[in-house]
């Protein structure tokens, strides 16, 4: 699954824009993924500006 | 909170603003919801545009404006720098008293906007309106809307409730990150490009003036070219070694779609503008102006549709051909150009600074530029630099 650091987090969307299964969301203050529809291709790794995202086991 | 509207504009950024401004009307109810606390803020901008473009759609408050420029600086991998003239119509904006600015001439045309309002799904009620759910300081709402004009972004979520595809692909996304730096020793007046697979793979890297010693600095790497290093990193080493004395004031982050805008931007009661709609310039990721044009043409047509109380696509993709034909023609245009640039490698890239170095400066201006590079290279060339030049 794919782990946030929110703290590093800049909410800034843009692996929402790349996500292919559409399971990454916004709110005010968080970002949130679904890991129940999440696959893990990693594509919202690749484009985080601030590294915010990774894959852990 | 009234529990109705006629529009209701999930964003408040330039599109979102100008969209609700040109929706609302004397006789109907039209609502932005914004999820940030403050309208304009984070800045997640670069903040280049140009003003003849932007008085076409609105009076220019001069505080919006922190630079005047009047040139730009194309530099090549191997640092050879092409200096371009530009009419006196360039300028760095200070985002934030701009996006307040066109919010507040909404709010004067008596659109409602509410900021901390997180709408987090839409979904239709079966009668031909909207069923629209919105955090608003801590309490949930449910509210009933016949049109939506999703502006909520690069990260957009709105449109794919009603099915619209929406995902962007790893070369159509730029991964940027900028810093405002303090305590330069720069032109005010003069913009920079830096090119290079060493700054921003498929990307480029940009130092844009604020004033007073101070700039916006920062880079795209785009999404294909990813080599395992962020944009926040690629940054971090452009900083430090071009500008290693410099005082940092405060770091983004943000992804510019450099995409096709949307095939779809029109549905049953949707309408798409700005970031949500990939309406970019894909070559030069502004999109400041496509913005507010689409902004302009979506909000008019919204009206349109509640006065003859038909807002079915029937109606809505009128906002459709509008923008085909006014800017989607050119945008798919400049998308070709982006796709070639993206492959430039680094030798090709000096080749043509290299190229464009045997103007005499005192004679380099940007329709000099453009004779050389016409002469010399591809045509697409020739757009591109006039693309950078006017900054839009």
């Amino acid at each position: 699954m794919i782990e946030i650091d929110q703290d590093c987090c800049d909410l800034c969307g843009t692996c929402i824009s790349v996500c292919p299964k559409d399971c990454i969301a916004l709110t005010e203050s968080r970002l949130i993924i679904d890991d129940s529809q999440c696959n893990a291709c990693q594509i919202c790794v690749r484009v985080c500006p601030f590294k915010a995202l990774k894959l852990v086991e | 909170m009234r529990t109705e509207f006629d529009v209701i504009v999930v964003g408040g950024g330039p599109a979102g603003s100008t969209a609700a401004r040109f929706a609302k009307t004397a006789t109907n109810t039209v609502a932005l919801f914004e999820r940030g606390r403050e309208i304009g803020t984070p800045v997640r901008c670069a903040e280049a545009t140009s003003i003849p473009d932007l008085e076409r759609f609105v009076e220019i408050d001069p505080h919006w404006i922190a630079t005047t420029i009047t040139k730009a600086c194309l530099i090549s991998p191997s640092d050879q720098k092409v200096l371009l003239n530009l009419p006196n119509n360039g300028v760095i904006l200070n985002r934030r008293l701009f996006d307040n600015g066109l919010a507040e001439i909404a709010a004067n045309q008596g659109v409602e906007i509410f900021t901390k309002s997180n709408v987090y799904k839409v979904e239709p009620d079966g009668k031909q309106n909207w069923k629209v759910f919105v955090r608003h300081l801590d309490r949930d709402y449910v509210l009933k809307s016949k049109i939506i004009i999703a502006a909520d972004g690069v990260e957009s979520r709105i449109a794919r409730f009603a099915g619209i595809r929406t995902q962007t692909v790893l070369k159509d996304i730029e991964s940027c990150a900028q810093a405002l730096l303090g305590n330069l020793d720069i032109a005010d007046d003069q913009i920079d490009f830096y090119f290079s697979s060493r700054w921003a793979p498929g990307g480029y890297a940009w130092v844009f003036p604020k004033g007073n010693r101070t700039a916006n600095v920062g880079l795209g790497v785009n999404g294909a070219y990813y080599n395992g290093r962020s944009a926040i990193e690629c940054l971090d080493d452009f900083i430090n070694e071009k500008f290693p004395k410099a005082a940092r004031l405060t770091t983004i982050a943000g992804g510019v779609p450099v995409a096709k805008s949307l095939k779809k931007i029109a549905s049953d009661g949707l309408l798409i503008v700005g970031d949500a709609a990939r309406q970019v310039n894909p070559v030069t990721g502004g999109g400041i102006l496509a913005a507010i044009t689409a902004g302009k043409m979506a909000g008019l047509v919204a009206a349109q549709a509640i006065a003859q109380t038909d807002w079915s696509v029937n109606v809505l993709k009128e906002y459709q051909k509008e923008w085909d034909k006014n800017v989607g023609k050119d945008y798919a245009r400049f998308y070709k150009i982006k796709e070639w640039m993206t492959e430039l490698t680094d030798n090709e890239l000096d080749e043509i600074a290299n190229l464009l170095q045997k103007v005499p400066p005192d004679e380099i201006n940007i329709m000099t530029v453009f004779k050389v590079a016409l002469r010399n290279k591809p045509a697409l060339l020739l757009e591109a630099i006039k693309l950078f030049a006017q900054m839009i």
